[in-house]
């Protein structure tokens, strides 16, 4: 067990290094960071000076090996367009991002999983059909259609919530949170629902399939001809059995909806990393660009280790296969 | 009813609606009543509504963010607006646009190299401290150090002298005709301030320190700081001891301002009525916030114009079929590939009407704008296509057209259409559109044969234009004249306008640089965009053509 987790946390930083190694040699090619540091009029020779002391004359390894150490000391420097802290940038934003994610993945789970056992034991009832192909339409249509969609709905011609932002928060300590707040909620709904929807999708689906496969093996069959109720074959064995596959998917879907609530967060203008990720992007911040790619990053390694060691402990198999294959 | 009549925003008039919960008896008689007793809450409502004694927020969102609270941080059209609300400069623009007194009451020119400035008394900062010539002294230091970016709007000052407590000489090397205009936008800050709190400098980025000035404010404008929440939320609310609020019409006592980066919600946001303002309006989306009742879109001529420019300073050009030679030194070339441009479709198509068509690397209202100038060659494909000929290339060339697509409003749609119109004249161009963090990068290097820039003088003077673009770097011209174009009559004039006090003179020798440039062919001049604010019913700003918005001209009814 522990050989298992130390091995996985050497790989890790190996993902870690190879990130940030990719992030810096794409910086080489989003421009210039001047243009967007100082005014249109500002001299040339002020211009050459403030490059050299941002050390952007240095060829990129020597940059990235600073960045590096640096990054060891968590110190990544002052963003260039904001003059602030990128740690204090970065721990502003990550409440709201996380809080709208943990949102979606509660909302696509509460109903992607009932949904997916429902069209998965009435596969002929109307109801599954209309619920299969309105999944079509959450996994095909862009998220940014759907919540542009939702905004000209709900926002222009209904009037009942927000078109943009967060609404007011409460801060607790170091943390923000909207949840609090009439007009937070409000807030949150649609970019909740518009980062929700393809994943939800994904989990219905992914229920659906294997539930029918589970409900096609053996060990249904025997509890059938045991006379268990109908309740206890499809809820206490076949979803089960169902869930381990999806413990492992929503995981991994988790983190990606960390680092891709970027579409949805620019659309509502939601405060969240994301958002701050596009306008650095536009503006060229390199110390905050870098800062937020290791963090995603570092964010989907520890979610890699938290499944695998989930996965682990949910699966009895796993458990007794590994001392034999360490063994031998 | 009640709503559509006062406006819904007003919270205490929801009251009645819930009302009508009235026992069946005398229905009528209580909704009579009711009625009219609506009828006298709505009036009166709407006459305090009128009175200014009555809080009014004002809502806007821009397309991005202001840098930081530090007016010094960055010298970009929009930060130095949104700064002017909090900070003042000496001297600032009207309305109109013209001159007028602001900190300073009054400035007289000593000798062609000081310039007298009288302070306006009684005038206290946000904190409640005095403004002096102290203060006057301290914001040129703090303008002139590392970290600032004001280094353009202060650069030929060498000295500020201090003669009592509200009189201040600022020096300069040699005269400068336009130092006035060129200080509208040095705001000054309290020195007391500054010391206390350690913002005596900007951030200077080498040194990985932060700033109190960076999220914190303390001017004399009108509006103070409460509240700074970067790329989320900044509030400024109304400072009622401001020296010039008994001149001003305004209503707005609380200002919330939120960045919104996507076209599609900043529109929404306007048309769903979360907004009073928004800017820029897309093109796209004009029209369906004409027609939605709710809003409009104020479109008015910007200062900056858009132009392209052509690699005149090498032999061969980078980025062309024709090797061994520069096309475009040829000014038969330049000249056909300006009358090959059809500027109204530009205008009606790409811009939908929101462009004024320039024959002048100025708009009118920059200081040296000569209207007998700015005419612009016909559109004659025809004479085009002879003139290429004439100059030795009857079946075109290919070139490669280097342009941004996100700094000005529909650039790369321009660069389409011009992609079109060169083809129909046998030019085979190639289109680079890219970020303008690339293109600028690539255009200071001058990797470029054929680009499309736009450009608006910081001091709004034609000096600048002149001696930024016109003038090629090898005589001491800049790298933003990316195409190398000179003349080195130009030349000896940019030096003569910098120092020219008579302005009669100065025009003189301005319209002769233009004159000489229009008949180089040395740059085509496009259009002027418009500026497009979309504002909600009810609202009324006042756009200046600098695209500048100033909190002190709104009225909310």
């Amino acid at each position: 067990m522990l050989s298992f987790v130390l091995r996985r946390v050497v790989q890790s930083v190996v993902v870690m290094l190879g990130v940030a190694m990719i992030a810096f040699s794409l910086f080489t090619y989003v421009g210039d960071p001047i243009t967007n540091l100082v005014g249109i009029q500002t001299s040339d020779a002020k211009r050459a000076e403030l490059r050299e002391t941002l050390g952007l004359n240095d060829p990129p390894p020597v940059q990235f090996v600073r960045f590096v150490g640096r990054a060891l000391h968590f110190q990544f420097g002052i963003s260039y367009q904001q003059k602030r802290k990128v740690v204090d940038i970065i721990a502003e934003r990550l409440p709201a991002t996380l809080e709208l994610s943990m949102l979606s993945v509660i909302l696509a789970l509460g109903l992607g999983v009932p949904m997916g056992v429902y069209t998965a034991l009435h596969r002929d009832s109307w109801l599954s059909h209309l619920m299969l192909s309105l999944s079509l339409v959450g996994v095909s249509l862009p998220t940014f259609l759907i919540g542009i969609t939702l905004i000209f709905v709900f926002a222009v011609q209904l009037n009942l919530l927000p078109s943009f932002g967060r609404g007011e928060v409460v801060h607790l300590g170091f943390w923000t949170t909207g949840l609090l707040t009439a007009s937070g909620l409000k807030s949150t709904i649609m970019p909740a629902i518009t980062l929700a929807l393809f994943q939800m999708t994904l989990i219905m689906r992914l229920v659906r399939s294997e539930m029918i496969e589970v409900l096609r093996s053996d060990y249904i069959r025997f509890g059938r001809a045991r006379g268990l109720t109908n309740r206890a074959v499809h809820f206490g064995h076949a979803l089960k059995n169902t869930l381990v596959p999806v413990i492992t998917i929503t995981g991994l879907q988790l983190g990606s909806i960390i680092a891709f609530a970027i579409i949805t967060e620019t659309v509502f203008q939601w405060p969240g990393l994301g958002l701050m990720f596009i306008q650095a992007i536009n503006e060229v911040d390199i110390p905050v660009m870098s800062a937020y790619l290791l963090l995603i990053a570092c964010f989907f390694v520890i979610i890699n280790l938290v499944v695998d060691l989930l996965y682990f402990a949910v699966d009895p198999r796993l458990r007794v296969a590994r001392p034999t294959a360490v063994g031998g | 009813m009640i709503a559509a009549v006062v406006g819904f925003r007003s919270e205490p008039l929801r009251r009645p609606t819930e009302a009508p919960r009235v026992p069946h008896e005398g229905r009528k008689i209580v909704t009579r009543l009711l009625t009219s007793l609506i009828g006298i809450v709505a009036l009166t409502a709407f006459m305090t509504a009128a009175s200014p004694g009555e809080a009014k927020t004002f809502r806007f969102a821009f397309q991005g963010d202001v840098a930081s609270m530090d007016p010094y941080a960055l010298a970009e059209n929009f930060s130095t607006a949104f700064h002017h609300n909090i900070h003042e400069p000496l001297v600032r623009y009207d309305a109109k646009m013209k001159l007028e007194p602001s900190l300073a009451t009054s400035w007289e020119i000593v000798n062609p190299t000081t310039w007298c400035f009288h302070l306006r008394k009684g005038v206290k900062f946000h904190n409640g401290s005095k403004f002096d010539a102290d203060d006057v002294l301290f914001s040129l230091k703090r303008a002139q150090s590392e970290g600032s970016d004001m280094a353009s709007y202060v650069h030929s000052i060498v000295e500020a002298r201090k003669i009592d407590p509200y009189t201040v000489d600022l020096v300069t090397e040699k005269p400068d005709p336009i130092l006035a205009n060129e200080i509208a936008t040095w705001y000054m800050m309290d020195k007391e301030w500054a010391e206390a709190n350690g913002a005596v400098e900007p951030v200077n980025l080498g040194k990985n320190r932060e700033n109190y000035a960076t999220l914190h404010a303390n001017g004399t404008g009108p509006f103070k700081l409460v509240s700074r929440e970067p790329g989320v939320r900044t509030v400024l609310e109304v400072n009622n001891d401001w020296w010039d609020k008994p001149n001003q019409k305004f209503n707005v006592t609380k200002v919330v301002f939120t960045p919104i980066g996507s076209d599609a919600t900043r529109t929404a946001a306007l048309l769903s009525g979360e907004l009073d303002m928004m800017y820029p309006a897309p093109v796209q989306d004009v029209k369906r916030i004409n027609a939605s009742g709710v809003a409009r879109v104020m479109q008015g001529p910007e200062f900056r114009t858009i132009f392209l420019g052509m690699d005149q300073e090498r032999d061969e050009l980078l980025y062309s079929s024709v090797k061994g030679k520069n096309p475009l030194k040829d000014k038969r070339v330049r000249q056909a590939f300006y009358q090959a441009i059809d500027i109204e479709a530009i205008r009606t198509k790409v811009m939908r009407g929101a462009a004024t068509p320039a024959g002048l690397m100025v708009s009118p209202g920059i200081n040296g704008f000569d209207p007998a100038l700015n005419d612009r060659l016909p559109y004659d494909p025809e004479k085009s296509k002879q003139l290429l000929a004439e100059a030795g290339y009857p079946k075109g060339f290919d070139i490669q057209l280097d342009c941004p697509n996100d700094r000005y409003v529909n650039d790369e749609q321009i660069c389409q259409a011009v992609v079109a119109m060169l083809a129909r004249i046998g030019v085979n161009v190639n289109l680079l559109a890219q970020t303008k963090s690339k293109f600028f990068q690539k255009l200071k290097r001058h990797d470029v044969s054929f680009y499309l820039l736009g450009w608006i003088p910081d001091d709004l003077d034609s000096g600048s234009v002149i001696s930024n673009l016109m003038v090629p770097p090898a005589e001491g011209g800049l790298a933003w004249n990316g195409g190398g174009y000179g003349n080195p009559r130009i030349t000896e004039l940019s030096k003569l306008i910098a120092t020219e006090v008579d302005p009669k003179k100065r025009q003189a020798m301005i319209s002769e640089c233009f004159k000489i440039l229009k008949d180089d062919v040395g740059y085509i001049p496009l259009h002027q965009q418009a500026l497009s604010w979309g504002v909600r019913k009810g609202v009324h700003v006042v756009q200046r053509p600098d695209n500048a918005l100033h909190y002190w001209y709104i009225t909310i009814d």
